[in-house]
């Protein structure tokens, strides 16, 4: 049996349905559960659902402690970035304690937090942190991008002996599916080929699972088959399904809500490219938010932002080896006016530039990677 | 030492005129959800209650001395001299904006007047305003920071953290704490020590051995009072103090927090929306600082109907221009996105 619900409400169905069944399951976070008519603190009372105070330190070192000895906390954070004054107790201490006492203890807790709330948020509120987390052996992260998978994925989350950060896309809060009722356990770790296709594979998170799929229909009614896969657990990263798609289609274009660098869809193409090399048969692109922090205002959300005309045009660009500029110009990470004059100065754009902070790493870039001509230039290699 | 007694008729005009331009331009930003639905985005916060404990403390300062509260921070700049035009041009996302559209609400910057910038998570602008008051000590410049936050902000690491190194220090640092009995949707009954022990939060300054002390701030010239000795101690070498000042908020913690495209506003105030408290509400209503405020000039007959009559005018079309601006001023080019991000 299935039910039509609320992303939001799936992931509130896991968490009583997994407090039902198991005692030691806890719930705690800020802003919840302050009056008396709270609906999971009449299931569970005062014990079991808890009100904490402005101190993520606390509550995630308490999180971590209390897993140690026995119970399985689940923290709500709110928004991810919240998790940052904590990151020692997120990064260090909670993937850690299981691996340095030799296997002897487990660290069995869920760190609940919403992110990219692309609404107007500004700097501060509005990022996704889930490729932070991603380098943290010990830890898994996982980022349900439909009703069925919060639900189920928060439901894994909670019967995992380890400590797993669980993002939930604000912008997906209201979204409406088909959840299925009762116990329902999506694997950690398991990758989901959200739409089958034969030309081209997008491997997209959160929110940009839904844009792909905006993407893919459109592209459809062009003729192009694109398939999206949404690989549902960040870490451990099925790298398996991922490999599978690329083999069929030879093309993968990735995308990501985050900044390029060091990000989500950057690791992966890392993947396709050690173990997929061979199945390519174009250079892989990702479609990501710009290197900046998330502006105000909206025109310049809007253009540091994935959108679906992006993707479409990238998945074209692959396609079709379309002269179209790179997602992103690599003019565009010289932001800094003194770097770009410097960089226009060195006309054979070899010279190191002389500057502080990324322009040293990105100068000598500009040269290697043009990504249009790169395009234009690729061997054919099916 | 002097105190508020010192204070002329002018003075305290002044200090009336800028409390209300601090509602006025509140009032105008929460009356933008309705009038012009989407224009503002994200979430904004407003200091309508805090009028007083704003204006109290920084009608104290010194020409050069700096300010730093947390993201509710709109009252402050407005008090330093900064333009409400560009503020509310900020507030709704355009090119004229105080910080050119990258901020908007909650993280209002204007260095020019000694308004150096704020953060949107909690606690973490009392370091910052702590650094501010290292730079004041290396430079021996003899500026003291003025360093606001919230109840809720007391359970931070940083704000212990902060407050013991500036009491090691001897940094040139006020702590204002403002308590409005709520941290978002939450009373402070259900998440502080001291309150649930009957202590005042000022009792915290005790686990740093400075000077805390608890005051009305709905009453200026308790604030001034309070925060002038603080300053004065902080100026002369002796480091920190903790103040307590005790005020309500009378709009909600903030706007709804919707998913685009549909639509948000203020809701009614949590002690009403959540817990189902009316009268405290009321009560808080009827101790609104400004009228409490203006009654009293009244009383002492520094204020009369006319002058006060013509504030009131003026503030209004200074806000109303306000207003204006920021609807006339374009948004940012898309482009500038990638600006600003190295310096
Ligand atoms: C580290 C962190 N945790 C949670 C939040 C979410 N949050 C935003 S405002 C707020 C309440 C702050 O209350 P208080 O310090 O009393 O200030 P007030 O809003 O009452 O002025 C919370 C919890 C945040 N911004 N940062
Ligand atoms: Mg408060």
């Amino acid at each position: 049996m299935a039910r039509e619900m609320m992303y939001g409400e799936a992931m509130a169905a896991a968490i009583i349905e997994e407090m039902q069944r198991d005692p030691d399951v806890v719930f705690y976070g800020q802003n919840m559960a302050m009056t008396p008519r709270d609906p999971m603190l009449k299931l569970f009372g005062r014990n079991r659902v808890r009100i904490a105070p402005i101190s993520e330190t606390a509550e995630i070192g308490i999180a971590v402690g209390a897993a140690i000895t026995g119970l399985r906390p689940i923290v709500e954070l709110w928004m991810n970035e919240f998790m940052l004054v904590a990151m020692d107790q997120v990064v260090n201490e909670a993937p850690r304690l299981r691996y340095m006492s030799g296997g002897q203890v487990k660290v069995p807790l869920v760190l609940k937090a919403g992110f990219g709330f692309a609404a107007g948020w500004a700097g501060q509120h509005s990022n996704c942190l889930y490729h932070m987390m991603m380098g943290c052996p010990g830890l898994k992260v996982v980022v349900p991008s439909t009703p069925a998978d919060a639900k189920g994925l928060m439901a894994a989350a909670i019967r995992d002996d380890n400590p797993v950060v669980y993002l939930h896309n604000y912008m997906l809060t209201l979204e409406q599916g088909e959840v299925p009722e009762g116990e329902y356990v999506i694997p950690l770790g398991v990758a989901d080929v959200k739409r089958v296709g034969a030309d081209i594979t997008i491997v997209a998170t959160g929110w940009m699972v839904k844009k792909s799929l905006a993407a893919a229909e459109r592209l459809a009614a062009e003729g192009i088959s694109a398939e999206v896969v949404d690989p549902r657990t960040l870490a451990p990263l099925d790298v398996k399904t991922i490999i599978e798609s690329v083999r069929k289609t030879g093309r993968l274009v990735l995308v990501d809500q985050a900044p390029r660098h060091a990000s989500a869809a950057a690791i992966i193409a890392a993947e396709v490219a050690e173990h997929g090399f061979e199945s390519l048969r174009a250079p892989i692109r990702i479609v990501s938010a710009l290197d900046t922090s998330i502006p105000y205002s909206e025109p310049l959300e809007n253009h540091v932002l994935p959108n679906e005309e992006k993707i479409v045009e990238t998945v074209k660009a692959v396609l079709f080896k379309q002269a179209v500029p790179p997602e992103r110009p690599v003019e565009a990470y010289l932001s800094c006016p003194e770097v770009q004059a410097q960089a226009g100065a060195h006309q054979d754009g070899r010279r190191h530039v002389q500057h502080r902070g990324a322009s040293d790493v990105i100068a000598p870039v500009q040269q290697v990677v043009r990504g249009d001509e790169y395009l234009d230039g690729a061997p054919e290699r099916v | 030492m002097p105190t508020s007694d010192d204070l002329g008729s002018d003075r305290l005009i002044w200090m009336y005129t800028q409390m209300l331009r601090i509602r006025e331009f509140e009032e105008r930003v929460k009356r933008t959800f309705l009038e012009h639905p989407g224009a503002m985005r994200g979430h904004t916060h407003l200091g309508d209650g805090a009028e007083a404990s704003i204006v109290g403390a920084l009608a104290t300062r010194h020409e050069t001395d700096l300010v730093m509260p947390s993201y509710r921070c709109h009252g402050y700049p407005i008090v330093l001299g900064s333009s409400p035009c560009k503020m509310m041009a900020e507030l709704y996302g355009r090119s004229d904006g105080l910080c050119r559209g990258f901020g908007g609400s909650m993280h209002l910057a204007d260095p020019a007047h000694h308004f150096p910038g704020t953060s949107g998570i909690i606690g973490q602008s009392i370091a910052h305003a702590t650094g501010a008051a290292l730079t004041a000590q290396v430079k021996n410049t003899g500026q003291v920071v003025y360093c606001f936050f919230g109840d809720g902000s007391t359970k931070q690491g940083a704000f212990f953290e902060s407050l013991n190194m500036a009491a090691v220090w001897k940094l040139p640092v006020v702590y204002v704490l403002e308590n409005n009995e709520y941290q978002a949707y939450t009373h402070i009954s259900l998440e502080d020590a001291n309150h649930l022990a009957g202590d005042p939060l000022s009792k915290k300054a005790a686990a740093f051995s400075i000077p805390g002390i608890t005051v009305d701030g709905t009453d200026p010239l308790q604030v001034y009072d309070a925060v002038l000795a603080a300053a004065d101690r902080a100026r002369a070498g002796a480091g920190p103090s903790l103040i307590e000042s005790k005020f309500y908020r009378l709009s909600a913690h903030g706007n709804a927090i919707n998913v685009p495209p549909a639509p948000t506003q203020f809701p009614e105030h949590e002690a009403v929306g959540v817990y189902g408290k009316k009268s405290e509400y009321r009560q808080a209503q009827a101790a609104d600082p400004i009228p409490r405020f203006r009654d009293e000039l009244m009383r002492k007959g520094m204020l009369a109907d006319a002058e006060a009559q013509r504030i009131a005018d003026t503030v209004r079309c200074e806000m109303d221009d306000a207003v204006q601006f920021a609807l006339a001023s374009p948004p940012p080019a898309p482009e500038e996105a990638t600006n600003y991000v190295y310096a």
